[in-house]
C-alpha cells in the first residue's frame, strides 16, 4: 500500500515536462517535491504562473498567496494575471493537467469533491472550472473511506464536481483508467494483489 | 477629471443606497478593499447584495457587514472562513448563491464588457447548471452564465495615478480588475497615489477609464494562512 507521499511521487510521474500544472489542497499539493528534474510550472487559480515554495519566516508577503490562502513565493519565471484570465487559460484548456483529491469518482468519470448533502458547504472554489477546463484530471485520494467503504464508484452519490471530467485514479491501493465500460488497472500499490484492488473497488473493472 | 477623494466615507458619498448591488474585489483576505468596506459599514446600508469571491473572515473584509446585518444575499465560490456567515445563512437571514470561481470571474468581466451572457461547460451536470440554458456547440454541452451589472465596484489597487490608471501587486489584483470593469460606478482604495506621467504606460494592469473614484490610505493587509518553511 502506498502513503501519502508515495502517492504523490507517483501522481508526479504522470506530470509531462514542459507543461503548465494546477495542484489542489492535500496529497496533491505534495506532488510538488517529486517532480524532479521536469521542467513544471505550477499555476495557482488565484492569478499565478510559476508558484514558488513557502517563504521562510519574516519574508512573508500578504499580497502573495495561493489558492489555499498560504503564503508564497514567487520564482523568476513568475507571472501575476487577475481571476478572469486565470480562469481563462484553465477554461480554455491551455492546462496540461489538474491534480485533485476527491470525496467520490464513479467509472465514468464523474467527480464528487465539493460538498456532503446536510454537512457545512463552504463552496466549490476554482474546482468546477478546473475538471471542466484542463486537458486531464488526475485524482489523488485513498481507495476506501475511514468505515472501508469504496469511494471508486459505479455512480456517486454526492453532488458532482464534474460529469465524465476524470482521466486517471491514484489511490493507495493502485492506479486506475477510466475507460469505456468502466475502469481499467494501469498498477497496482507495491504489496497489493489485483484482486485486493478488486475487492476494494465498487465501479465495474474491465 | 477630478478622481481623487480625502477618504473612504467622502468617495462613498451619494452612491449608496439599501438594496444595492455591489461588485467586490479580492481573494480571501488578499486585495480586499478593506477601507470601503469600513466606510460602508459606518453608513449603515442595509440590504446589501455583493458579488465577492469569498465573505471574509468574522471580523475583516465582508465579515464586518454580516455582523451588522447590512448583508442580504452573498454571490460566491467559497465562504469556509467565516462562522457569523455560516450562522446567518443556515438560519436563513443571509441568502447565498454559489457561482464557480471561474464563473463568478467572467460573470464580472462579460458585464463590463457589455456581455449580457456566454456559455461555459463549466458546471455542467452538476447543480450550478439546474435551471440554465444548455446549449451544444460542436458536439459539447453548454450552459449559459449571465454578465454581473453591478451598481457599484469597491477595488483595491497597489498605485494609481491622479487619472486613476492602477497598477496591482502579485496575487492582490486577483478579482479586482474584473469587479472595477462590471461596476456603473468604480471606487478604488490604493496604497500610494502617483503623480501623473510617472507610471510607464505600459505597465498599467487596469486604465483609468473604469475608475470614477480615487482614495489614498493605509492598509492593515491581514493573513489568512501564515504558512512558512524552515531556512
Amino acid at each position: 500500500m502506498w502513503d501519502r507521499n508515495q502517492m504523490a511521487e507517483r501522481a508526479a510521474q504522470e506530470l509531462e515536462d514542459g507543461t503548465y500544472v494546477n495542484l489542489g489542497i492535500g496529497i496533491p499539493t505534495l506532488v510538488a517535491n517529486y517532480v524532479g528534474d521536469k521542467d513544471i510550472t505550477l499555476q495557482s487559480e488565484n492569478g499565478m504562473l510559476g508558484m514558488g515554495p513557502f517563504p521562510i519566516a519574516g519574508d512573508e508577503d500578504a499580497d502573495l498567496i495561493n489558492a489555499g490562502k498560504q503564503t508564497i513565493t514567487e520564482l523568476d519565471r513568475t507571472a501575476y494575471f487577475d481571476s478572469a484570465t486565470s480562469f481563462g487559460m484553465i477554461r480554455g484548456g491551455k492546462i496540461a493537467a489538474a491534480i485533485l483529491g476527491a470525496m467520490e469518482v464513479a467509472e465514468n468519470g464523474d467527480l464528487a469533491n465539493w460538498m456532503i448533502p446536510g454537512k457545512l458547504v463552504k463552496g466549490m472554489g476554482g474546482a468546477m472550472d478546473l475538471v471542466a477546463g484542463v486537458g486531464r484530471v488526475i485524482v489523488v485520494m485513498d481507495h476506501t473511506n475511514k468505515h472501508g467503504d469504496s469511494k471508486v464508484l459505479k455512480s456517486c452519490t454526492l453532488p458532482l464536481t464534474g460529469q465524465g471530467v476524470v482521466h486517471r485514479i491514484i489511490t493507495n491501493l493502485g492506479v486506475l483508467d477510466v475507460v469505456a465500460g468502466g475502469l481499467q488497472i494501469v498498477e497496482t500499490a507495491e504489496g497489493v494483489t489485483e484482486q485486493e484492488l478488486r475487492d476494494a473497488t465498487e465501479a465495474t473493472i474491465v | 477629471m477630478k478622481k481623487i477623494y480625502p477618504n473612504a466615507a467622502a468617495a462613498l458619498d451619494g452612491l449608496l443606497h439599501d438594496g444595492m448591488f455591489i461588485a467586490s474585489g479580492g481573494f480571501g483576505l488578499c486585495g480586499i478593499p478593506e477601507l470601503l468596506l469600513s466606510a460602508i459599514k459606518d453608513a449603515g446600508t442595509k440590504d446589501l447584495t455583493f458579488a465577492s469571491n469569498n465573505a471574509g473572515v468574522d471580523d475583516f473584509g465582508i465579515g464586518i457587514l454580516l455582523q451588522t446585518k447590512q448583508v442580504k444575499k452573498m454571490i460566491s465560490s467559497y465562504v469556509g472562513e467565516n462562522a457569523e456567515f455560516m450562522r446567518q445563512y443556515l438560519s436563513g437571514e443571509l441568502e447565498l448563491e454559489f457561482n464557480p470561481q471561474g464563473t463568478l470571474a467572467e460573470r464580472m468581466r462579460a458585464g463590463g464588457c457589455g456581455i449580457p451572457g456566454f456559455y461555459t461547460k463549466t458546471g455542467v451536470g452538476t447543480v450550478i447548471a439546474e435551471g440554465k440554458e444548455h446549449k451544444d456547440f460542436k458536439g459539447e454541452t453548454y450552459i449559459m452564465e449571465e454578465g454581473i451589472f453591478a451598481d457599484l465596484a469597491i477595488v483595491k489597487a497597489w498605485k494609481a495615478d491622479e487619472t486613476g490608471n492602477l497598477i496591482f501587486r502579485r496575487t492582490a489584483r486577483n478579482f479586482n480588475p474584473p469587479a472595477a470593469m462590471c461596476g456603473k460606478v468604480c471606487v478604488v482604495e490604493v496604497e500610494e497615489i502617483v503623480p501623473t506621467g510617472s507610471l510607464d504606460p505600459d505597465h498599467i494592469h487596469l486604465p483609468g477609464i473604469y475608475v470614477h473614484r480615487l482614495i489614498q490610505g493605509d492598509h492593515e493587509k491581514r493573513i489568512e494562512q501564515r504558512t512558512v518553511r524552515e531556512a
